[in-house]
């Protein structure tokens, strides 16, 4: 939904229309901290991106930076083709953000939380705040105090507010931290409704669980600057170009044989059994037969699909040998 | 600039004030001390006990009025009794209506910036489409408000006071006179909103509410001071000197007022000021 009004002004000289966000060479410094160190990252309309780093990495400013909340010190952003720290309240106006701390007034009670959004909003008095509250399971507790919400509550309350105004642009800073199980899935399964209703979502998180599954783009993080990027099936055939094939076996050490079998590039046991990297798959037959023929009970061969916690240590390790690029 | 927003704002800063009885009952009650209790008493002692020795002495006070002021209490009785409390009512408590409501006002803005840090959400406030400019006149509004509020139920309950305890002894209701209408309407709204200037450029800037309260209280106080002098002054002076006090208050608060709305800026929302 675009709001009334917006954009005020035309898109920015050479910047494609269709980028949702788009950050070039943005660089930010706290003093002597740089939280981000030219970072460039574009976000197509529509899709999941998932910002993953450690603490520190810069995952907050760039949203911040995504917003106009923060200008840049070099570089250009631009969202929905206009400049935030210009535009700022048309892009504002079309962004809905779920910040680390739920940034909720406490003294207030729900309702009166979503309504000050909702006013700020220009939504006027037929604002859908019940509804918007009854989608996240916390419209019961609209006529309370939020001082006295739980964590998770809290966080129903701060992704209400954020959609409240049918945002395109949805910004979700670690919204799962801290959160009991089903306040998680609260939050996954509005990004997947988000993702539905062709909506655009940018999503910082350090837990890599959450972000399985989810993600159309991966941006790996670190000290402000983007270590990868691309879509889960990129990243994992460039990390894993080989099959690689899970296997398992009531006597484990029997797997070892495995090492040396034709096409086998790479053997590494774990507490799971071991992981084969083999040149093609057409080669598992043979290396099961193999595995039999020396004595091995298998119990499991599976192919194995890299799970992003897999991707984020592979990037990570690459990134820390001295002068390899990941 | 949207005006409904920076109302939306100011609302919700005055909803969250009412919302917090740890801070409007003490508030409450410093002003129901200065407008009700400390009048009441007095002017009820001297009026009852005229013939006291303790208010013989009080009532040489008068001696030191100019001569307007002592001519104008000269000409409502000649009872030392009703000259005293007259002169009580009329130029001892007055410049109390200055200092309560700056009091309470820089109370309410000191918190009103750097509170939005603290709890965290000044994050909102800065990825809302509120500009920085409507934010910071919500504040000010919100932070004007409960000030000059007290002003106006003050000075209206002390007006009672003063006319039911004195006005029996100088012939009738004497209160408000023409200097005071002024004072209220026309003096105390520039130096409060010259006072908050300051206290919402020092929200902006420190970390702490505590710290907020501390500097802020350091840089008020000559402005409270300026402002009760200015005040008694004029009381005992002209309605014209009032208006010229006034206007040169209103003239300072506005260049006040707009140095001020650059220090609101989302960086410091959000608790950067150029340091993590």
């Amino acid at each position: 939904m675009s709001p009334p009004g917006a954009p005020a002004s035309l898109p920015l000289t050479g910047m494609p229309a269709d980028d949702v966000v788009r950050l070039d060479g943005v660089r930010r410094t706290f003093g002597d901290v740089v939280a981000l160190d030219g970072l460039s990252l574009r976000v197509a309309p529509g899709t999941v991106t998932v910002l993953l780093g450690p603490n520190g990495a810069g995952k907050t400013t760039a949203v911040r930076m995504i917003t106009g909340a923060l200008p840049p010190e070099h570089g250009t952003v631009a969202v929905f083709g206009l400049d935030p720290t210009v535009d700022g309240e048309n892009v504002r106006r079309r962004c809905g953000v779920v910040s680390a701390r739920s940034a909720l007034y406490d003294r207030l009670s729900g309702y009166d939380n979503l309504r000050y959004s909702a006013e700020l909003y220009g939504l006027g008095p037929s604002a859908p705040i019940e509804a918007s509250a009854a989608r996240f399971g916390i419209d019961a507790a609209l006529s309370l105090r939020v001082g006295g919400y739980s964590t998770g509550m809290k966080t129903r309350l701060a992704l209400a507010r954020a959609v409240l105004h049918d945002p395109d642009l949805l910004l979700l800073d670690e919204p799962t931290s801290g959160l009991d199980p089903e306040s998680s899935h609260a939050v996954l399964r509005l990004i997947d409704e988000m993702a539905a209703d062709g909506k655009t979502v940018v999503m910082c998180t350090h837990l890599l669980l959450e972000a399985e599954g989810l993600a159309d783009q991966v941006v790996m993080l670190e000290a402000g600057r983007d270590l990868v990027s691309g879509s889960p099936e990129e990243l994992v055939a460039r990390y894993w170009p080989h099959p690689t094939v899970a296997v398992d076996a009531e006597n484990r050490e029997a797997l070892d044989a495995a090492a040396g079998a034709p096409g086998v590039l790479g053997y590494e046991r774990n507490g799971a059994g071991a992981v084969v990297t083999v040149d093609d798959l057409s080669r598992v037959p043979d290396l099961v037969a193999g595995l039999v023929a020396v004595g091995a009970r298998l119990r499991r061969v599976t192919p194995h699909e890299p799970t992003l916690e897999e991707l984020y240590f592979a990037v990570r390790r690459r990134s820390a040998d001295v002068g390899e690029e990941p | 600039m949207n005006r409904r927003r920076i109302l939306t704002v100011a609302r919700t800063d005055l909803r969250q004030l009412r919302q917090s009885p740890d801070f409007w009952v003490p508030m409450m009650i410093l002003a129901g001390f200065f407008f009700v209790v400390a009048p009441a008493v007095l002017l009820s002692l001297i009026t009852a006990a005229e013939t006291s020795p303790a208010i013989q002495r009080v009532a040489t006070a008068v001696d030191v009025l100019p001569s307007a002021a002592r001519a104008a209490v000269e000409g409502k009785t000649s009872d030392a009794a009703g000259q005293t409390s007259y002169a009580l009512a009329v130029y001892l408590f007055a410049p109390l209506a200055v200092i309560v409501p700056m009091t309470i006002s820089t109370a309410v803005g000191a918190n009103t910036l750097v509170g939005e840090k603290e709890r965290g959400t000044g994050e909102f406030l800065a990825h809302s489409p509120a500009s920085d400019r409507e934010l910071y006149l919500g504040k000010l509004i919100a932070s004007l408000v409960p000030g000059y509020l007290t002003t106006m139920v003050g000075f209206g309950v002390y007006s009672l006071i003063v006319n039911l305890i004195v006005g029996p002894r100088v012939g009738g209701w004497f209160f408000p006179t023409s200097e005071w209408w002024v004072l209220m309407v026309w003096v105390v709204p520039p130096f409060l909103a010259l006072t908050l200037s300051v206290v919402l450029r020092l929200s902006a800037r420190v970390k702490s509410s505590a710290a907020a309260q501390q500097a802020s209280g350091l840089v008020t106080l000559p402005l409270i001071m300026v402002s009760y002098a200015q005040s008694s002054g004029f009381i005992f002076g002209t309605t014209a000197s009032g208006i010229g006090i006034g206007l040169l208050v209103w003239v300072a608060a506005a260049v006040g007022l707009a140095r001020g709305a650059r220090a609101v800026t989302r960086p410091r929302l959000l608790g950067i000021d150029g340091r993590l």
